[in-house]
């Protein structure tokens, strides 16, 4: 079709929209982008050049020497050397090649050049060269020449290789795991059978404890920090355990998490219809068996919509796992190793950017796993404390 | 032996009293349908009855055992709700079993039950479903399938049918009539706003209003006899025509003046202490007919006339601030707006009721 | 690490069970101390009342339990603590308070909060709502937002280590690796050392928040905007009013509720600020803000209690009312749906 009549059909004004959500829609990804393309690329090519050239492939200026005088070899009236001007493995593409500084890419690839005094040389586009005189050539060291060579566009997993093993970022994400996935379970099991009892059992005082969970959403973390941790101190001093355990971190997660839990989970229970609640009465079930039978599978949506959040919030929580949990190398989280690294490795982009990745690949397919959930989650209680 | 008793049942929310000491003996067997219009309290009776309400005071029976603080499920009753209130994460049949495996049944009898009662309602083709894939006739049998499998003593139903369309309703209504002939030894209570419902399924109807019980009797007794005003005018549609009157001579017949001065000679006895009392005067509109010459009852000026094709309504225009006169006729009635028509009765379908609402005996 | 693996698998399946075991061994417990024998209705129903009676507090026990240590006795704790000096043992009356009061880092921190609070609600919720609506215009709308909601789910330290990156600034003669410093340069500007820039570091902080919440406000706002009815917009057509016209007087008044839910629960989140600010500059460079603040008086030379106690009171009290009017607006929302 004819782009001017398909562009009038467009509209401007609808094209206008198309272009600026384009936009919004690349700058939002630009940031995240860039670090994943240089969690792949080579630490030297990271610290030389910006991201954006590594999809291109760069060409670098670089000066190599030739064979030294001694590996030449006599050709008629003439001696030659030849040879690679890379060394083994290395890749690449000769685009010219000069003699002098000043003019390091004088002669295009391929080409012949005249050096005066009967020398001359050749560097062709795959490296190799031939290096010409009419008399024998002088010298210990080879001729110094300069390169403009194009480096394709070249990947490595090294840098995951690397972090996975020997940066203890294998070892976090399974803390990471250990963490996330109990104070997931744990706060929904305990909140999903508050919010049926503060939806359908009659008991003295209900009101009163749902205005109360309700308020404790006001209350922030931080607060809890100090009391908590000095109480955590206390116990394990009592004890004689550790202050600093898993089960301490499920169980704060678990509480944090829990009003606004139980104040969506009861949003939604208590929305169920109460004629199904009372048919199952009727039926003879108790109030566990109908909880158990009937209002847990009914809740899923709730239920799936805040286990991704209470997920992706205690997987990505760096506060409470610094508090309540160890910086040793089984008690790490990914969150904690992270923000190590950017102390210690501040400009070590391969082992950050590829840190960075690991720990938000989990959270990411989450994300685009079950967003239909996450987005009806958010729809039902916009009141994220946090 | 009794089906359910019921003596001075109260009930209250906290100030609100929505009860006031309901009396009603059902005997086994028994098709009783409450009706009354909303906020009278028959749902509420209802779900006492089933155990999903306390009861504030009064004793209540349920074949000769207390009932009071009984859990619905130790009570015999089974209940069909409104919105049919199917599980809907479970199929068709585990819907109907779902209470029996709360009971532990063995499963030979949990099926053996199931496929009788899906046979009785013809919902066998349909047992694997979800009721979502059900139509709406198809859910409110399941309901019932569910109830008939607990084998209940008393059968409760609470507007059943409120939630179908009205082709749908009469069937299932004819349905329901079916099930009780099945099943004479089982109590039935059902609740009603709909009169058509309640005339033609129970053996006995209870009028309630406002928390009260304003009478008890077979669905003619109701219509012919109504004991007081509420009755007379929540029983038959349209509703009974209501005018003020005042006793002109007591006796064996009484005479009454109407509005306009005229007098009609009631076949209903009064002492003579009644005499000069205002009281209402009601006819229904199906008694009344066109009348030629002097001897008619009525009269007055044509305000509206809806030909329904079967039958035919009549408004008449009424006295200032009163409610306008219906005169219901079989077939058309050739009458137009503004016409001057009226309409005589048979003196032994007329009622009269005190200035308290009750009528006369 | 298979071995860490297989530990780590078994420590959560244990520390779930164990929870689970609880409800299920309580109703158990429940039905053998009130049973319910066949026959007997009269001595079964009154068991059957007594477990009813029970039950709820069966089921919110262990809700009731958690909560009270974890949230209201801190709240408590924490209140009685600022009375007293580091160490939590003698009283210093109102001295941590007067010091809140006269210490500049403290006011520091406030300013900054407030700079936040200014600039990043009022941005995520715009942003927002301009992306909703031209979103919903298109017919890859769907994929865009998604991509624009994306970040939510990436950790704050995960994000600064992604705009840390951004803002990369190399010194002397070398190439610059951060897309900033490099457009910068690429339009003739000299690079800068922006988290370290006086004043406008916070900013180049606040973008990293602005960049994870606005899907979040972009997609609370779209279904809003879808909710209104066709009709009213369609009767604004025929009454003439133009695209700009409709936005403003028919639509965004019709999800004013909404946007002041948006704003209010972003306000929570920036009051409570902590990660981004601490892996970016640690609050160096007069970034600081009250939560790390906070964080920074509970383990600086071995911990203050009692200020670190202040400083979280004030946090709760600056969130306080503003939740309780989120609270209060999002039940009318819904009440209204």
């Amino acid at each position: 079709m004819n782009p001017a009549v398909s562009l009038r059909r467009i509209g401007l004004p609808r094209l206008l929209v198309h272009l600026s959500v384009l936009l919004i829609c690349l700058l939002w990804l630009v940031p995240t982008f860039g670090l994943l393309v240089t969690s792949f690329r080579e630490p030297q090519q990271i610290a030389s050049s910006g991201w954006w050239t590594a999809l291109t492939g760069s060409s670098q200026t670089s000066a190599v020497r030739l064979a030294d005088a001694a590996t030449a070899r006599q050709g008629g009236a003439n001696f030659i050397i030849s040879g690679s001007v890379f060394t083994e493995g290395q890749q690449g593409q000769v685009q010219s090649f000069g003699t002098r500084v000043a003019a390091p890419s004088e002669f295009p690839a391929g080409q012949t050049a005249d050096l005066g005094e009967g020398e001359s040389l050749t560097v062709n586009e795959d490296g190799s060269y031939t290096y010409i005189k009419n008399a024998p050539f002088g010298g210990d060291r080879g001729k110094r020449i300069y390169l403009t060579t194009a480096t394709p566009p070249s990947f490595t997993t090294e840098n995951y290789r690397t972090v996975l093993t020997s940066q203890g970022i294998g070892q976090s994400f399974i803390n990471s795991l250990t963490v996330a996935i109990p104070s997931t379970i744990i706060p929904i099991l305990i909140s999903a059978f508050a919010a049926y009892a503060l939806s359908w059992m009659e008991f003295p005082g209900r009101g009163l404890i749902i205005a109360l969970i309700i308020g404790l959403m006001v209350v922030p973390l931080q607060m809890s920090l100090i009391p908590l941790l000095k109480m955590y101190n206390d116990v394990g001093a009592f004890f004689g355990l550790p202050s600093r355990s898993y089960v301490g971190v499920w169980l704060a997660h678990s509480a944090f998490g829990m009003p606004l839990a139980i104040y969506l989970l009861r949003n939604y229970i208590a929305g169920l219809p109460k004629e199904i609640i009372e048919s199952a009465r009727v039926d003879g079930a108790s109030d566990f068996e109908i909880f158990l039978k009937i209002v847990l599978p009914l809740s899923f949506p709730a239920l799936a919509s805040f286990s991704i959040f209470q997920f992706l919030w205690t997987w990505n929580d760096l506060l409470v796992a610094m508090v309540f949990l160890g910086t040793g190398k089984d008690q790490l989280v990914l969150t904690g190793a992270l923000n190590a690294l950017l102390g210690s490795m501040g400009g070590k982009w391969e082992i950050l950017s590829a840190s960075a990745f690991v720990t938000i690949i989990v959270p990411i397919a989450v994300f685009f796993g079950l967003q239909r959930y996450l987005v009806r989650g958010l729809l039902a209680g916009s009141v994220k404390g946090g | 032996m009794t089906g359910v008793t019921l003596k001075e049942i109260r009930k209250a929310y906290g100030q609100i009293r929505v009860l006031h000491g309901i009396d009603l003996e059902i005997t086994q067997g028994e098709f009783v349908v409450f009706v009354g219009p909303s906020g009278c309290g028959k749902s509420t009776l209802l779900r006492m009855i089933a155990g999903l309400e306390s009861i504030t005071s009064g004793e209540m029976f349920i074949d000769g055992q207390m009932v009071n603080g009984v859990p619905p499920s130790k009570r015999g009753i089974a209940m069909v709700f409104q919105s049919y209130a199917l599980y809907p994460h479970m199929t068709v049949y585990d819907n109907m079993a779902f209470g029996m495996r709360i009971a532990h049944e063995s499963k030979e009898e949990i099926d053996r039950r199931v496929r009788a009662a899906a046979d009785i309602l013809q919902l066998t083709a349909y047992l694997d479903r979800l009721p979502k894939a059900l139509s709406g006739g198809q859910r409110q049998r399941v309901a019932i399938g569910r109830a008939i499998c607990r084998d209940p003593k008393v059968f409760l139903f609470d507007e059943p049918l409120s939630n179908l369309d009205a082709a749908l309703r009469v069937a299932t209504r004819i349905e329901i009539a079916k099930l009780k002939e099945q099943m004479p030894d089982t109590t039935m209570i059902y609740v009603t706003h709909d009169q058509v419902e309640a005339m033609t399924l129970a053996d006995r109807i209870v009028v309630l209003s406002a928390g009260r019980i304003e009478q008890v009797g077979p669905p003619l007794e109701l219509y012919e006899r109504p004991k007081n005003l509420f009755v007379a005018r929540f029983i038959g549609s349209p509703a009974m025509n209501i005018i003020p009157a005042t006793v002109a001579e007591t006796g064996e017949a009484t005479t009454i003046t109407l509005g306009g001065g005229r007098t009609v000679r009631v076949p209903i006895r009064t002492g003579a202490s009644e005499k000069g009392k205002s009281v209402s005067f009601g006819v229904r509109p199906e008694d009344l007919s066109p009348a030629s010459g002097e001897d008619y009852l009525l009269e007055g000026n044509v305000l509206l006339v809806e030909a329904l094709g079967e039958v035919t309504l009549v408004y008449l225009e009424g006295k200032p601030g009163q409610e306008p006169l219906i005169a219901k006729m079989p077939g058309t009635l050739h009458v137009k707006k503004g016409d001057a028509v009226r309409f005589s009765a048979d003196p032994a379908k007329l009622h009269l009721f005190d200035d308290a609402g009750q009528t006369y005996r | 690490m298979i071995s860490q693996l297989v530990s780590a698998v078994g420590v959560v399946i244990a520390g779930v069970f164990v929870c689970a075991l609880y409800y299920w061994f309580s109703d158990k417990l429940l039905q053998l101390v009130f049973p319910v024998r066949e026959g007997d209705v009269r001595g079964a129903s009154i068991n059957l009342n007594r477990r009813a009676a029970v039950r709820p507090w069966l089921f919110l026990g262990p809700a009731l339990i958690l909560l009270g240590v974890y949230l209201v006795y801190p709240v408590i704790a924490t209140f009685i603590l600022s009375f007293y000096d580091r160490s939590g043992t003698a009283f210093v009356g109102a001295a941590n308070y007067s010091w809140a009061v006269s210490d500049a880092q403290f006011r520091q921190s406030i300013l900054n909060n407030i700079l936040w609070l200014a600039v990043v609600p009022a941005a995520c919720t715009f942003f927002g709502l301009v992306i909703a609506v031209l979103t919903d215009r298109i017919w890859w709308g769907n994929i865009a937002k998604s991509l624009i909601f994306m970040p939510m789910a990436i950790s704050f330290v995960g994000a600064s280590v992604i705009w840390k990156f951004v803002y990369e600034y190399r010194g002397g003669k070398e190439t610059q690796i951060g897309l900033l410093n490099a457009i910068v340069q690429f339009f003739g500007g000299d690079p800068q050392v922006w988290i370290s820039m006086p004043f406008w570091n916070n900013f180049f902080l606040m973008v990293i928040l602005i960049w994870i919440q606005t899907g979040f406000a972009m997609v609370i706002l779209s279904a809003a905007l879808r909710g209104i009815p066709e009709e009213t917009v369609e009767a604004a057509v025929i009454d003439g009013a133009n695209g700009w016209q409709i936005f403003w007087k028919i639509m965004v008044p019709q999800v004013w509720g909404t946007i002041a839910v948006v704003w209010t629960t972003i306000t929570i989140l920036v009051l409570k600020v902590f990660d981004i600010v601490l892996t970016m500059t640690n609050g160096q460079w007069n970034t600081m803000v009250l939560a790390n603040l906070m964080f920074d008086w509970m383990f600086r030379g071995g911990g203050d209690s009692g200020r670190a106690a202040v400083v979280a009171l004030v946090i709760m009290a600056a969130v306080t009312p503003i939740m309780i009017w989120n609270i209060r607006q999002a039940n009318q929302e819904s009440g209204g749906r």
